[in-house]
């Protein structure tokens, strides 16, 4: 009998998906898919546009990270003009930058993930939430929504606007920092490193009592990419591919982005309009690969600044090889931070940072152009041909979360097979699942183009295909 | 009009040959006109607000766009105080509900016409038509979109035209004929069907008439025309240089 249990409010995730659990004879699970149910269409409702609005049509994929998408689908636009971006344009873009990571990795840890690690997975739905959070740890929830606002400042501060700026455009930037903008930037410094440095201890310190989350949130050899720069060092914003394998061994590096696909193909399931991107030589779906906060910090030498540096060695000391769980993105996530905190130091001190010579003009020269970059959730890739008169022919985005695909749904399955025994879904066993999404910080709005409002649901589903369990959230 | 033998001379004289004025009134406020004035033109004379779109100091009127109706006593129908002229003892109502009604109406189906996204936009933030919508306090359209499908001709080395963003003012056919005197743009077809075209329905970038002025780029009201390469946002308009043209052709009296 089909038993329906409404979970408010609703799941802490962006964007909107279901999942399905299937049984075995012996009620245990057999078989776990992530669906993304809808469907955006940005990469065919482009063609015929103009690309250099490109940049702008593309950020409103996303209210979390326009940021990101305005860069990648800059730099891509950059290789249609055919142009090189002045210093100045390239450090500003790189400052934005910072804001975005700042912003969206403190809405992912504190306001989504922070009411799972602190009130517990078990906690009631109804406090398990940023509101049971400002209850019960106000400090924290303080902490997070401060860091946040000092990411969206940081955005306002460059882009003029914090959501949606039009900013970042073909050849650079469209206008110069004030110096007022850079003082204010500069003193909101402090601030953001006692927040982070005091997330950190406190989340280290805690690491202790996720055991179990660590062992099962995704936990098993992958295949890892990320940018690096010409040092191997992570890049955010520039830099080249690199794979590494799940022992650590690099498996290509110093790819051009512009060669992307020669390294990555797409497969399209029926049962999601999210597509799965895999490593092309390992096939599919062996060619499994995570990207994103963990990922980076596997891939990358180092950070090339002092303090993530420092972390960065605990943080490689988890594990004798990369680290896998991905229960760890939330780790990485705050020492992402704490970069991104010193690189806005870095740059804010570098008088070029001022100078009016942020964009190169040109006119259409090329016919096919690629942007790469790491969004806050893992690579972005926007590709775009255009004809001769500069209007976009085809588009193709693989956007961060469709890169974690294959790992989600692979994960789903180790934690359900962990936490859901003889068929009864228990409140704590279904968050975890998402708990276990969460980690990714998947956004699904963003990777699919999903429109409309469509709830979390979990359906457990008996092997002659009969409906045991619905569960919304 | 007969003037005795000692003026006759002055009469026969167009430029001392006085224009006759009259008296009506707009919102009850008693004001005195030449006769070849329009409405509209009094009123702003007089620091009375009447919203327009297709209207544009230097160019000849067209009466195309329809908001800036005003209601005369005495006549069932709204009439477009752009192309209107007064008359004796006329009374005129530019801010009447019915008239508020109406132009916010229009304003809405201009909207639902073609496909107008203010977000995506290079003219966000410098457009005629966005800035209409907080003027007549326009905050939903009321019916259905028509979703029509229109290209974007960027065949021009500079300028592009996205007829998605057109509401058929006709600003840019009018400055090309009477300013630069090419009369390179058109329209073809009827009522909503109508296009703005270049030449003979060829793209922009072939026609043989455009001098690649891009005067119509710059009184186009909304982001149908506009300079390559201009990101969302970015394109701003200039105007300023048709009244100096004009002063300069001597060629005030249109």
């Amino acid at each position: 009998m089909t038993q329906t249990i409404q979970i408010k409010p609703i799941t802490r995730i962006e964007g909107h998906g279901k999942i399905t659990l299937v049984l075995d004879d012996s009620g245990s699970i057999s078989d776990a898919k992530f669906h993304v149910t809808q469907f955006r269409g940005f990469e065919k409702f482009c063609e015929g546009r103009p690309f250099y609005e490109m940049p702008s049509l593309v950020e409103r994929i996303c209210g979390i990270c326009p940021v990101s998408h305005s860069i990648a689908s800059a730099k891509a636009c950059d290789s249609i003009l055919g142009v090189r971006v002045p210093d100045p344009g390239r450090k500003l873009r790189r400052l934005l930058n910072c804001g975005t990571y700042i912003q969206s990795h403190a809405l992912s840890f504190f306001h989504l993930s922070a009411p799972d690690l602190v009130l517990g997975f078990d906690a009631a739905p109804s406090e398990r939430n940023i509101l049971g959070l400002i209850k019960t740890y106000p400090s924290l929830a303080m902490d997070g929504i401060n860091l946040r606002k000092i990411g969206q400042q940081i955005v306002e501060c460059c882009a003029g606007k914090r959501i949606h700026p039009a900013w970042v455009v073909p050849g650079g930037v469209n206008k110069p920092l004030l110096e007022k903008n850079r003082d204010f930037m500069i003193s909101l410094l402090p601030e953001g490193y006692a927040i982070i440095h005091r997330t950190l201890d406190w989340f280290k310190s805690s690491l202790e009592n996720y055991r179990e989350e660590i062992r099962t949130f995704a936990n098993f050899p992958t295949l890892f990419a990320g940018l690096v720069n010409s040092e191997g060092n992570l890049e955010h914003v520039e830099g080249e591919l690199r794979f590494i394998d799940s022992k650590g061994a690099t498996i290509h590096d110093g790819v051009d982005p512009e060669r992307y696909s020669e390294y990555i193909a797409e497969k399209t399931e029926d049962w999601s309009y999210l597509k799965s991107p895999y490593f092309k030589a390992l096939g599919y779906p062996e060619g499994i690969y995570k990207s994103g906060p963990a990922a980076r910090l596997n891939v990358c030498n180092g950070f090339g600044t002092a303090q993530a540096d420092q972390e960065l060695a605990e943080f490689k000391g988890l594990e004798r090889g990369p680290v896998l769980s991905s229960f760890y993105n939330h780790y990485a996530r705050l020492i992402e931070v704490l970069y991104s905190l010193e690189l806005m130091r870095h740059l804010l001190n570098d008088p070029e940072i001022l100078s009016p010579h942020v964009r190169s003009i040109a006119r259409n020269n090329e016919f096919e152009g690629v942007g790469v970059v790491e969004a806050p959730r893992g690579l972005l890739i926007h590709h775009y041909r255009v004809d001769e008169e500069g209007l976009i022919t085809w588009a193709n985005m693989i956007v961060a979360t469709g890169n974690n695909n294959l790992a989600m749904n692979r994960g789903i399955l180790q934690v359900a097979r962990r936490f859901i025994k003889s068929g009864e879904i228990t409140e704590e066993a279904l968050n975890k699942i998402e708990a276990l999404i969460r980690a990714f910080d998947p956004c699904l709005s963003c990777s699919t183009h999903t429109i409309g409002a469509q709830n979390q649901r979990v359906d457990l589903v008996s092997p002659d295909g009969t409906l045991l369990n619905s569960v919304l959230s | 009009m007969r003037y005795p033998a000692f003026l006759q001379r002055i009469s026969d004289r167009a430029d001392v040959q006085p224009v006759r004025t009259l008296t009506f009134s707009i919102n009850g406020q008693v004001l005195s006109a030449r006769e070849d004035e329009t409405i509209l033109s009094v009123a702003r004379e007089n620091g009375i607000s009447i919203p327009t779109l297709c209207h544009m100091d230097g160019l000849s009127e067209r009466g195309a766009c329809r908001l800036c109706i005003v209601e005369i006593k005495g006549s069932p129908k709204l009439s477009p105080s752009c192309v209107t002229l007064p008359r004796q003892d006329m009374e005129v109502t530019t801010n009447s509900d019915r008239v508020k009604n109406y132009r916010r109406k229009i304003l809405e189906l201009l909207f639902t016409e073609r496909n107008h996204i203010c977000s995506v936009c290079v003219s966000n933030g410098h457009c005629d038509l966005q800035a209409l919508t907080t003027e007549l306090g326009m905050t939903h359209v009321h019916y259905d979109y028509l979703h029509t499908r229109h290209a974007v001709d960027a065949s021009h080395e500079r300028f592009s035209v996205d007829h998605n963003r057109c509401v058929l003012c006709q600003r840019c056919i009018r400055v090309c004929e009477e300013i630069e005197g090419a009369h390179t743009w058109d329209v073809m077809g009827r009522g909503y069907l109508s296009k703005v075209i270049s030449d003979l329905n060829q793209p922009w970038g072939e026609s043989s008439t455009c001098t690649g002025c891009g005067k119509c780029v710059q009184v186009c009201p909304t982001g149908a025309l506009s300079e390559k390469g201009k990101s969302v946002a970015e394109m701003t308009k200039r105007r300023q240089f048709l009244p100096y043209l004009k002063l300069m052709r001597g060629d005030e009296s249109r």
